[in-house]
């Protein structure tokens, strides 16, 4: 991963050991939120405010009297974050140029799907157009998991969820997942990511570029996690699951730095999702036909991103 | 006209002709507020037009957030206010109801936002005019709630408010409200003081349990069933003690800059053995109106009801207990209640509660800013005089075609 002055961490020994999101939190066996956040929060450091939107992590981290978060935290409701990321930025801002405040003090903003691309969406956008110095971390669960697995805009193609059954007439969901990266890729940012717990160097090194970039502006990094009740899997299986999506080409690990594109785990050759949806009971009533549907808009959204790039960096899909 | 004496006695006092709306910004330049957020919504966009005005020429050191909707700007206008920066917005009507689900949140944090409300109409039909219909829809919010009746007034409001929000005794946030149209664009000499003095009266206090690294604190928590009710239970009682700190900011007002208000204004009620309580304007006009129906031999006194929240039941009674009767003026309707008029049903509560034996008349008016004259306050004057000893069990809607 390419620098540009920010210091990135080299392997994972350098992680900071402090712990700042804690033990003793309600998430689920297996939920892969709780690594996702155990990293940010290491490398974000004590001097970052958290703000939450409502959903699975708010909830099951700070039920009253117990936090998790070492850091100062704040959750106001589901579809604000970015106004109150705002405002605490504002406040910040105003404080130092008052000399009321001394420390360099930086805002994380953290939602799910729903908090993010869906209820979220405005306030995200108001956040992002007025240039607030905030990282925003998108954790992409793929629906509205806190309250039951209904669907998201960020549902994918054919799952199931309690809101989109498979049933006779239903097949699960039947429109595409939101492409939110180009929604905010719009707002002209100066760093976007995608990220996986699968790949925690590339992850924490994408936390660190995001927040000293967001000296500049805002930045955005959106974290695909798999959900074991929400997705249908083994507890033990999140991370394989999560390195699947990647190794399939369902998720591509990639960044841009100032407008410039860049694939940050490139693969030579992809597996077939039929290897990533397999483990899954959401993709469980899957017809071959609808296997192959999916198969082909991860091939065309590979495709896009390889022209794009200008080189096969997502390689073809071998079987076995 | 100011007499020739008087403007030279108020010179250094510096009298300006100014809204209610242009006095509120006065009013947050002296405060030194940090944080402003707002969204444009008629008839409050003149505060906003104004403060941003006072900072792009220099005259007050604050971020302005352009916020996208009326529910983001209360939403930031929070997280500066729990990131310790002296916090402030305003708005109105469908933006007020846009922010419902975030003033109670404001309210539980305990967060000390003030916010001024130029109070219209809710839609539908859309209306930008007057009406009280916004804020009654935010009375349970757990806001303290203020009328004003005057630009100064409400000048001077704002600045009593951030002291009282601010006081650990308080930690709530503060509504000013004030009529729109009648009051947020009609211009009225108004009063403003020195910015030092302004913050000796009310200086910053930071919200005392502010996000900050040093100190990290979680903030808006899940409570289950075994914790919920005691955090609401601590908003009741602030509620009961913010009243002493309330009257106290305005003894102090009054001693400093030598204009008080008091939770409650008692005009001509000595004598008068009838009363009608209105607020906002309405009370201003019938100051008007009541000296000349003394004279027609209708001895009615007016309360003005300058504190909503937390209702100065104390004071009402005292005021009410050896009349005949009081007449309610609301401005907005209840649809299908006992009382059309909110305010009504709450005195008649209160007249309940304290088991006292005062007749009370509900009439609603000015719905939608529908024209009140001085003719028309004359013949409320009348009918609550004419029916002071006989009960009228239905809401009066007073202007109204049938």
């Amino acid at each position: 991963m390419s620098g540009n002055g920010v210091r990135l961490l080299k392997n994972l020994k350098e992680i900071p050991r402090e712990e700042r999101f804690v033990s003793g939190h309600r998430l689920c066996a297996g939920c892969s939120i709780g690594p996702v956040m155990r990293m940010l929060t290491k490398v974000v450091g004590r001097d970052t405010i958290i703000v939450n939107a409502t959903g699975c992590l708010e909830v099951s981290s700070t039920p009253y009297p117990y936090t998790s978060w070492m850091n100062p935290w704040v959750h106001i409701a589901f579809e604000n974050t970015g106004a109150v990321a705002s405002g605490v930025e504002s406040a910040i801002k105003v404080l130092k140029r008052k000399g009321l405040l001394k420390k360099d003090v930086r805002v994380v903003a953290v939602g799910g799907d729903g908090g993010t691309v869906d209820i979220g969406l405005q306030s995200l956008s108001g956040m992002l157009e007025r240039m607030h110095n905030v990282m925003y971390v998108l954790y992409d669960n793929e629906a509205y998991m806190n309250t039951g697995i209904q669907r998201s805009g960020a549902t994918p193609l054919h799952a199931r969820t309690t809101t989109t059954p498979a049933g006779s007439v239903w097949r699960g969901e039947w429109r595409p997942k939101k492409d939110v990266i180009g929604i905010v890729e719009a707002h002209r940012l100066p760093y976007i990511a995608t990220a996986s717990p699968a790949y925690p160097l590339d992850m924490v090194n994408k936390f660190i570029k995001g927040l000293e970039y967001s000296k500049e502006g805002p930045t955005f990094i959106h974290v695909l996690i798999p959900c074991t009740p929400g997705w249908g899997y083994d507890p033990s299986l999140s991370i394989t699951l999560a390195r699947l999506a990647v190794e399939t080409g369902v998720w591509v690990l990639y960044e841009i730095d100032h407008g410039k594109f860049r694939v940050t785990l490139k693969l030579k050759k992809r597996k077939p999702v039929i290897e990533y949806l397999k483990h899954q009971s959401r993709f469980r009533h899957l017809t071959g036909d609808e296997i192959r549907e999916i198969q082909q808009l991860v091939d065309s959204e590979v495709e896009r991103i390889n022209r794009m790039v200008g080189e096969e960096v997502i390689g073809p899909v071998v079987e076995g | 006209m100011v007499s020739k004496a008087a403007s030279a006695g108020l010179k250094e006092k510096k009298l300006r002709p100014l809204s209610a709306n242009t006095a509120i910004a006065h009013a947050v330049m002296d405060l030194d507020v940090d944080v402003i957020a707002a969204y444009p919504i008629t008839p409050q966009t003149t505060v906003v037009e104004k403060l941003a005005e006072f900072i792009a020429n220099g005259h007050l050191d604050a971020e302005m957030i352009h916020a996208e909707s009326e529910h983001s700007a209360i939403s930031a206008t929070l997280g500066a206010s729990l990131t310790g920066a002296r916090a402030f917005t305003a708005t109105a009507s469908q933006g007020l109801a846009l922010m419902h689900e975030i003033l109670h949140i404001v309210s539980s944090l305990r967060a000390p936002v003030v916010m001024s409300v130029a109070m219209r109409a809710l839609s539908a039909p859309i209306s930008i005019w007057n009406d009280h219909s916004d804020l009654m829809n935010a009375r349970d919010t757990g806001w303290i709630i203020f009328f004003v009746s005057t630009a100064q007034e409400a000048y001077d409001t704002i600045i009593q408010a951030y002291r009282v929000a601010e006081d650990e005794r308080v930690l709530l946030p503060v509504m000013v409200a004030y009529d729109g149209f009648l009051m947020s664009h009609t211009m009225e000499p108004v009063v403003t003081e020195d910015r030092e003095e302004v913050l000796g009266y009310a200086p910053k206090r930071a919200y005392p349990y502010k996000l900050d690294p040093s100190r990290p604190v979680t903030i808006g928590t899940l409570a289950g069933p075994e914790w919920y009710y005691e955090f609401k239970y601590q908003q009741v009682e602030a509620m009961e003690k913010a009243i002493d700190v309330i009257r106290e900011a305005d003894e102090e007002y009054a001693r400093r800059f030598g204009r008080g208000y008091g939770v409650v204004e008692c005009y001509m009620c000595d004598g008068s053995e009838t009363l009608i309580l209105a607020t906002s304007s309405y009370a201003s006009t019938l100051k008007t109106v009541i000296p000349k129906a003394h004279k027609s031999g209708y001895k009615v006194g007016l309360i003005n009801l300058r504190l909503y929240r937390p209702f100065p039941s104390e004071y009402i009674e005292s005021i009410v207990e050896d009349k005949d009767s009081v007449m309610v003026i609301d401005r907005a309707i209840s649809f299908g209640a006992p009382y059309a008029g909110p305010i009504a049903a709450e005195l008649a509560s209160l007249l309940q509660s304290r088991g006292l034996d005062v007749n009370l008349i509900s009439v609603v008016a000015g719905i939608g800013q529908r024209k009140m004259l001085e003719e028309d306050f004359m013949n409320l004057v009348k009918f609550a005089w004419e029916n002071r000893r006989r009960r009228v069990p239905d809401t009066l809607f007073y202007g109204v075609r049938k």
